[in-house]
């Protein structure tokens, strides 16, 4: 059983590698693919010289073919280096651990507050079907999953830290509980949607289970409310999982306007300026780090399958 | 004498469009087993659902309910009821497989109930061999077991907490006959052991007549008749009783035409103050439509709620159909040659041979798992088999040439479209005018307006015949049948086998009946095919299969059903 597990993951990683290989030679690709010359792009400001011109298609194998150059890019971007920015001459890849910091920090938090408080408003609303605290939850979240992130940053901003002055208005904070505070609302703020989100799904989720007949026949032997519940919620699982998976996608879309509106220096506000300034190794970078991510949560989940469902694992050893 | 174990009085359901039952009298003591026995509508599980507490919500009992001769709060939501469910009433389901959690093991599912936490194990081993099963299934989930084996499980569940009052939903409709039988010869020895009172819900009479001390029968959420399950059938004093029991095909003899009781089951809220059988009854006279009939004693403990029970009669039964088949000699209809298919390294058929002559009614029959479902997919072209060969009339079978109906009629009709749209679709793809749908409709014995009506419409027998006409619109001249009528009530299959018989005759229609009921194939089929585990194990002509079979399995599938008398 053990191996069948061990070989199914190893054939999963592998997966998730050939799905990053290709993703990697579609974004380096999208270089290309923009209007203009390369070489004129890759120049940004700077004066064009026929020597500049000369200097930069040596510096990025312009003349070489696509396959090799994508092969020396993809070389250095395994080891850490994404080249150098067009718009500020530093190394991407210092640019961009200097900021990933705080984006990890606004995205872990605002996941975490959005799962703690959302799961149990879900089966909250689900145990509750069609009473007034349901009804609530359910509006509420309506209301959570349509509003834009930016609009209810302003308002969190406008409400909070203009007109009551309990959170600061911008910027990161020194220290860790400063720094902490200081991620408050753009985090509580990008967690609203994906919480009522969360809601919506887990709500959806043990309602279904609630219907099963195993819920009857668990009744029907005298169990009590927790010891359904702990069935319900085991069995709910799969689909609130998954759905957390995906979330990890739009986390990041999330965090730019958030970024931007709470003028935080993290990576969402990064791959604004580097698309502005059509910055490329920045945004090559900043999308192949982005797939990965989501590459490994996808994997994530599914290990996740395996550990909560005998039929996945099953199956899974089988196959 | 004591008080019985338990004692309904007036027990009254009520959901949102209106009452589901209306007002049961029930009494079950120690050791007693009672059948309550009804179709679909006729409230039978609403009423079990009441007595142990678990109506869904919107649903609310009234009534009196006494366990031992104490009062119950007829409300589920009652705190009382939380130490009742499991320890005093234990309600067991249909469908052994989804009444487990699909992700616990079996022995945590069964140890739930135990409330002592350091004994469960010692328990969970103890009710395992109680019901059966080796002590290693605690440690399997219900995915891994039979169908059969599932139900043991559940059985065990249900008796952790030591119930003395087992109520089972139709506990062995969804197991094949012969597995049927043991789960009902295991429950009736877990009862007589610890003298549990048992309530048997079933739509199948000749069940309740074989396990039951005694029947209550019900229809459109009132009671028809009750009393010792002996006089109950031998002697029925209400009309719906009689003919129900009448529609029961017999296995020894084919009969010309299957008794039927025209009509549905009328919803139980739109009966008002009358009898809710009188539009289906022969023997309906005006005072039986203007006033629900009380329950009259018949005999001592036998009631019967009809205010001409003195007239019933059991109706005669219908002559036997003459001996010899109708197929058109040494003309070859269906022609299958060897035929093989395997899912996922299984083998669902291994090697099949069939041959089906024109206008000859073939039954394929076997229990699930015996192939016999892929067998009519193949012929019909919706597996592709990885061996083997299938002609139709010496060609390949191909859509315009075989036509299948499917077994259960509530998801075989797209929903957003009216019957008249779903058979003129069929008509089209045929290259037929859309103006015989009225005719089609006409065939199967509808009404030509039921065209602009929607599946959600029409009774489970009506969207069955309508399947038909779908199936009949590309005038295909052979018609594989795969379980129509399993899901259908009793009252209503004969109706739609009676349906077929005479399309058979009419149009010359060559049918390929698949079917796990053995008297059903009895009815319908010249001749018979047995599988099992994807090979046909014995064939010949009906009469002499079922009558004196050869192949030990086949004798052991007719040994399985509940005795006829």
């Amino acid at each position: 059983m053990n191996r069948g597990i061990l070989a199914f993951a190893a054939r999963r990683l592998g997966m998730t590698l050939v799905l990053l290989l290709v993703l990697s030679l579609l974004v380096y690709g999208l270089m290309f693919l923009a209007p203009g010359d390369v070489a004129r792009n890759l120049l940004g400001t700077k004066n064009v010289t026929p020597e500049a011109l000369a200097q930069i298609r040596a510096q990025y194998d312009l003349d070489e073919p696509f396959l090799v150059q994508y092969w020396h890019w993809a070389g250095h971007a395994l080891a850490g280096d994404f080249g150098t920015s067009i718009r500020t001459g530093g190394p991407v890849g210092r640019m961009l651990l200097d900021r990933v910091g705080i984006t990890a920090a606004i995205s872990g938090l605002a996941f975490a507050l959005a799962v703690l408080a959302g799961v149990p408003a879900g089966v909250a609303a689900a145990l509750r079907r069609g009473r007034w605290a349901d009804r609530l939850l359910v509006g509420g979240s309506v209301v959570g999953v349509s509003a834009p992130g930016f609009a209810v940053s302003l308002i969190l901003l406008y409400v909070f830290a203009v007109g009551l002055g309990w959170f600061p208005i911008y910027g990161t904070g020194e220290g860790f509980l400063d720094g902490l505070w200081h991620l408050v609302l753009p985090s509580v703020a990008l967690a609203l949607g994906l919480g009522a989100f969360v809601v919506k799904l887990t709500r959806a989720a043990v309602v279904r289970e609630l219907d099963q007949d195993y819920v009857t026949f668990a009744r029907s032997r005298g169990l009590g409310r927790g010891t359904v519940l702990r069935i319900v919620l085991r069995n709910a699982a799969i689909p609130i999982v998954t759905s957390l998976g995906l979330m990890v996608g739009y986390l990041f879309g999330g965090t730019v306007l958030i970024e931007v509106t709470f003028a935080l220096p993290g990576l969402g506000a990064l791959l604004e300026d580097a698309v502005l300034f059509k910055d490329f190794p920045v945004v090559q970078a900043l999308t192949v780090l982005v797939a990965s991510v989501v590459s490994v949560t996808a994997l994530l989940v599914d290990l996740a399958y395996l550990a909560i469902d005998p039929r996945v694992r099953n199956r899974t050893v089988r196959s | 004498m004591s008080a019985p174990l338990l004692a309904a009085r007036d027990l009254r359901v009520t959901g949102p469009s209106g009452v589901l039952v209306a007002g049961l009298d029930l009494t079950v003591r120690h050791g007693e087993t009672v059948a309550i026995v009804g179709e679909s509508g006729s409230g039978k599980s609403m009423a079990v659902k009441a007595l142990s507490g678990l109506l869904p919500a919107g649903v609310r009992a009234s009534g009196e309910i006494e366990l031992d001769g104490e009062r119950v709060d007829p409300d589920g939501s009652a705190p009382g009821w939380r130490r009742i469910r499991g320890a005093r009433v234990a309600l067991l389901l249909q469908d052994p497989f989804t009444s487990l959690s699909p992700v616990h093991r079996c022995g945590e599912q069964i140890g739930w109930a135990v409330a002592d936490r350091r004994r469960r194990a010692d328990r969970v081993a103890a009710l395992l061999a109680e019901v059966g099963l080796p002590a290693d299934v605690a440690g399997r989930y219900p995915f891994e077991l039979s169908g059969g084996m599932r139900q043991r499980v559940a059985i065990a569940a249900g008796l952790a907490a030591g119930p003395d009052l087992l109520i089972a939903d139709e506990p062995t409709t969804a197991l094949d006959v012969t597995t049927q039988r043991e789960v009902l010869d295991l429950v009736a020895g877990l009862q007589a052991e610890r003298r549990m009172g048992l309530i048997l819900v079933t739509h199948d009479l000749r069940l309740a007549r074989s396990r039951a001390d005694r029947i209550l029968v019900m229809y459109a959420g009132r009671l028809a008749e009750a009393g010792p399950a002996a006089d109950v059938l031998r002697a029925p004093a209400h009309p719906y009783t009689a003919r129900l029991a009448a529609c029961d095909p017999p296995l020894g003899r084919r009969l010309a035409t299957l008794p039927t009781i025209p009509g549905s089951v009328p919803q139980p809220f739109t009966v008002g103050d009358a009898c809710p059988f009188a539009a289906r009854c022969e023997l309906a006279v005006d005072a039986c439509r203007t006033a629900a009939p009380p329950a009259v004693e018949v005999a001592p403990g036998h009631l019967s709620a009809c205010i001409r029970t003195a007239e019933t009669t059991v109706p005669t039964p219908e002559p036997a159909a003459p001996a010899g088949a109708a197929a058109v000699a040494g003309e070859a209809a269906l022609t299958v040659r060897g035929i093989a298919k395997r899912f996922r390294g299984t083998a669902a058929l291994d090697g099949v041979d069939l041959d089906v002559g024109r206008g000859e009614a073939v039954a394929v029959v076997g229990e699930s798992g015996s192939g016999k479902t892929t067998l009519a997919r193949c012929v019909v072209g919706l597996e592709t088999p990885d061996a083997g060969t299938v002609d139709v009339g010496g060609a390949p079978a191909g859509p315009r040439r075989v036509q299948i109906v499917f077994q259960d009629p509530y998801s075989a009709l797209n929903p957003g479209m009216t019957v008249g749209a779903s058979l003129a679709e069929a008509l089209r793809a045929a290259g037929r005018p859309r103006s015989e749908v009225p005719e089609l409709l006409d065939m199967v014995g509808l009404p030509a307006g039921y065209a602009r009506r929607r599946p959600r419409a029409l009774s489970g027998g009506e969207r069955q015949r309508v399947a038909i006409a779908r199936a009949l619109a590309p005038r295909a001249g052979v018609l594989v049948c795969d379980e129509p009528v399993s899901a259908l009530d009793v009252s209503v299959q004969a109706g739609v086998l009676n349906l077929l018989a005479g399309l058979r005759r009419d149009l010359g229609l060559t049918l390929l009946f698949i079917t796990h009921d053995l008297a059903i194939a009895r009815q319908v089929a010249d001749r018979v095919y047995v599988m099992r585990r994807g090979a046909v194990v014995e064939s010949g002509p009906a009469a002499g299969v079922l009558s004196a079979p050869s192949h030990p399995y086949t004798r052991r599938l007719l040994a399985s059903l509940p005795a006829a008398d």
